[in-house]
């Protein structure tokens, strides 16, 4: 070591190597975050009263009633299942043309812009202001339910469905497109065989989102079992909500599974 | 002092990698560790730190039993039994630095090393290291962001570190190019005799094995079957580690009627070979 | 692919006649399955209400415009709230969801036969209930405001972070991880320097893209009264004040769409 005096060592910052803009960034999140904490307003008496209710929904979790309120139960999450079985099949139908149009490298220019229109209008709208417009529109019931999932399949499947077609092997395009094939032949030997088993997999994903929003809308009126939840709540029956919430996560753990012993088998 | 006494890993799948193996390693004396993939090399190197827990057998360093110690007490042991890389190992998003560095986790209590506060004289002794194999300019620089060669020289700087008393290494050059391998066996032998330390070191290349090693241990299935110099390793030895094969073609290829200059003569032909 | 013989001539086939037989079996079951649904689904659909929506639809719109822009002083502070309540709750997501992912993965784990089943439990109940069933909950529990709403978020975001923090640190490099654990590292040592830096990158992609679609989650909360923008849009669809929705809809998308910008960039610059 040329060096007489002992070196110091001091580990190099990971993220900003400036030093002002360290401070300043960090600096500006601390104040953010305390701005953001010190406006809550937390009313801490009702807090306290609520640990109680809270704690009769642990229980409620803990003890779940499935009996007493099974009408309801049943019949909501038949309209789920119904609704989330149906839209998907719907919204996957429409998905296809428009995933095709969206893609650049199949479909023309003004085609293109509407598909991508299209999505984008389906992507940023959430799915419950979506069923919100839909219940105005169509009544209350599983219908608009139906409908808000239908158009909310259609932004996520085709957008990732066009990326797909966007990413697949150009040249076995090629090969096709060589033998002089139509575009619905490219589209049938070309394209098809590529994304497959990815459209059978996001199908199946899509699914059990599907489920899992046709527990939410139903806070606005769409039907499903998010209404019966809905109800349970706010007559603070617990141990009927415990119940139904245990019944949505072993629905998506079955979904969950099934759908990845699915996609493994078609892979 | 090493000692190795019937050694024996059974694998949960029922595979024997180790059978009843037993040697010593006296202090100072470098060991080149050889037979064929498979033959248990990298679980016996395993089995002295524990990173492979063995079935039965004894491993004594000095007086303890390291087979049988605490957690804690492997720890501190561990810190004693310095560990070099195939492939390097290194922590590739860290600073060379740390990596380096690393080598004192057994030395300090948690807080420092999370706040990566290290003693000064170990941060001292980090700078030297890194001296000493060649990249003293590349301390804050990271790990991914070195060659091959560079990576394993810092590899060798963290596991003088931990001032071991043993080296075990593991296959040092199976990533490394020809020229590259031989610097990194050469910097490896200079430090063991520098500090008079033992090491043992797992190599599929038998050449670099005899020119590089005092003692070879010759593995297969899971047994010992060769323990001697690199001069008596003759063609019934290797074909007892390997097998049969035409071993007359290796031997020619390593230039072994010349066995003062053939390092140098095969390094040139190896070279040759990769331009 | 098999070749079939009719006739005494060969004839190359798609598929044997088993295989094709059980594809269209599989597609007959589903159509039947779509139509069963579709029926079960639609027996209490009044279609009087649904050919009615065309009309319903045009006088809406008609409300609906234009928007009532001067309504957006009123949403400042709402909005201000839902930016809280996402980024709040995005960080007590975090902060809960990085140790249960660390024993979540199969390779940190402290035991694979109790506390990982549990650890995944936690996650999928946690994935499978969405934010707003959370706030109706919580809001049923400790009252409406924002609080109930930051909780909402933070509980729905442990099971994502940590199910994507989990996979991440069942993928690092073994080796360095080995490496680390022979120079004598305490448990706590390897994570520090072994784990650590290698999921880190995964970490900050993760809270980011969460924090995105709590922004999108948070602005809605307000419709069962944990706080934020969806309060006003709760008052004003139960006075009908079509014009006011419609500004609240404005603002948040603009909110999203500046989000999913932000989210984009921060982890273009990270990664």
């Amino acid at each position: 070591m040329t060096t007489t005096t002992p070196r110091v060592w001091r580990r190099p910052p990971i993220l900003i190597q400036d030093k002002r803009w360290r401070i300043a960034i960090y600096g500006g999140l601390v104040l953010y975050l305390i701005a953001a904490m010190a406006s809550i307003e937390v009313d801490w008496v009702r807090v306290y009263t609520g640990l109680e209710r809270g704690w009769r929904f642990v229980q409620g979790f803990l003890q779940p009633d499935f009996t007493s309120r099974w009408s309801d139960i049943s019949q909501g999450l038949v309209e789920s299942l119904t609704m989330t079985v149906t839209s998907t099949v719907v919204g996957v139908i429409i998905s296809i043309p428009i995933g095709i149009g969206a893609a650049r490298n199949l479909a023309p220019l003004p085609v293109y812009a509407v598909c991508r229109a299209i999505i984008a209008l389906s992507r940023a709208l959430q799915e419950i202001i979506i069923a919100i417009l839909f219940v105005a529109m169509f009544g209350f019931g599983p219908f608009a339910g139906f409908l808000t999932l239908s158009f909310a399949t259609i932004g996520f499947l085709a957008k990732l469905l066009a990326e797909d077609i966007e990413d697949i092997d150009a040249r076995q395009v090629e090969a096709v497109r060589a033998t002089g094939a139509s575009w619905w032949q490219l589209v049938n030997y070309g394209v098809q065989p590529q994304v497959m088993p990815r459209l059978i997999g996001l199908s199946l994903y899509r699914l059990d989102i599907n489920f899992r929003e046709s527990a939410v809308i139903g806070i606005v009126g769409a039907g499903g079992i998010g209404a019966t939840l809905n109800t349970a709540i706010d007559r603070y029956e617990f141990d009927s909500a415990g119940a139904i919430l245990l019944i949505i996560i072993a629905i998506v753990m079955v979904a969950e599974y099934g759908s990845s012993t699915v996609r493994k088998w078609v892979q | 002092m090493l000692t190795i006494e019937g050694l024996t890993k059974t694998y949960k799948t029922g595979d024997k990698a180790l059978k009843n193996v037993s040697v010593s390693v006296p202090s100072g004396q470098v060991v080149g560790l050889i037979g064929p993939s498979g033959a248990g090399k990298s679980t016996l190197i395993r089995c002295i730190n524990r990173l492979v827990e063995p079935t039965s057998g004894a491993v004594k360093m000095g007086d303890s039993d390291i087979t049988r110690l605490s957690r804690s007490e492997l720890r501190r042991a561990r810190r004693r039994i310095g560990m070099i890389f195939q492939e390097y190992a290194l922590v590739e998003r860290l600073t060379v630095m740390e990596n380096v560095l690393s080598g004192r986790l057994g030395y300090v209590p948690f807080w420092r090393s999370f706040t990566r506060r290290f003693p000064q004289e170990s941060v001292d002794k980090a700078f030297a290291l890194l001296e000493r194999v060649g990249l003293g300019d590349h301390a804050d620089k990271r790990a991914d962001a070195l060659s091959g060669g560079q990576r394993q020289r810092v590899g060798i700087a963290r596991a003088l570190e931990q001032d071991p008393e043993l080296l075990l290494v593991d296959e040092p050059t199976a990533s490394l190019d020809p020229k590259t391998s031989r610097q990194i066996m050469r910097l490896i032998l200079e430090i063991c005799r520098e500090r008079g330390l033992p090491a043992i070191i797992n190599i599929h290349d038998v050449v670099l094995a005899q020119d590089f090693t005092q003692r070879i241990l010759g593995l297969r299935a899971g047994e010992l079957v060769f323990d001697g110099a690199p001069d008596a390793l003759d063609e019934a030895a290797l074909t007892r580690i390997y097998g049969e094969e035409d071993w007359t073609a290796m031997r020619r290829r390593s230039g072994d009627e010349e066995p003062e200059h053939h390092s140098e003569r095969e390094m040139v032909e190896r070279l040759e070979g990769l331009a | 692919m098999p070749v079939a013989t009719i006739d005494g001539a060969p004839v190359w086939r798609h598929r044997t006649s088993r295989q094709s037989l059980l594809i269209w079996f599989g597609w007959l079951c589903l159509v039947a399955l779509f139509v069963f649904c579709w029926q079960v689904m639609t027996r209490d659909t009044i279609w009087a209400f649904v050919e009615d929506a065309p009309r319903q639809a045009a006088d809406i719109g008609s409300r609906m415009f234009p928007p009532r822009w001067s309504y957006i002083e009123r949403l400042l502070l709402p909005l201000w709230d839902t930016l809280n309540i996402a980024t709040l709750g995005t960080v007590l997501g975090i902060i809960i969801a990085v140790p249960i992912a660390f024993l979540a993965a199969r390779n940190t784990t402290p035991s694979t036969l109790i506390v990982r089943p549990i650890a995944l439990f936690i996650i999928v109940a946690s994935r499978s209930i969405n934010s707003l069933i959370w706030a109706l909950l919580l809001v049923s529990i400790i009252g409406p405001g924002v609080l109930a709403g930051v909780i909402a978020i933070g509980l729905r975001s442990i099971g994502f972070v940590a199910k994507l923090l989990y996979e991440a640190i069942e993928e690092i490099d073994e080796k360095q991880v080995e490496a680390v654990r022979s120079t004598g590292a305490s448990g706590a040592q390897v994570i520090d320097y072994a784990i650590v830096p290698q999921v880190l990158p995964a970490f900050f992609g993760i809270a980011v893209f969460r924090w995105d679609i709590n922004i999108r989650e948070s602005t809605i909360l307000g419709l069962v009264g944990a706080g934020g923008i969806g309060l006003q849009l709760q008052a004003s669809l139960n006075v009908l004040a079509w014009p006011q929705v419609t500004m609240i809809f404005v603002v948040i998308l603009a909110t999203v769409v500046i989000s999913e910008w932000v989210s984009a960039k921060v982890r273009h610059a990270i990664i």
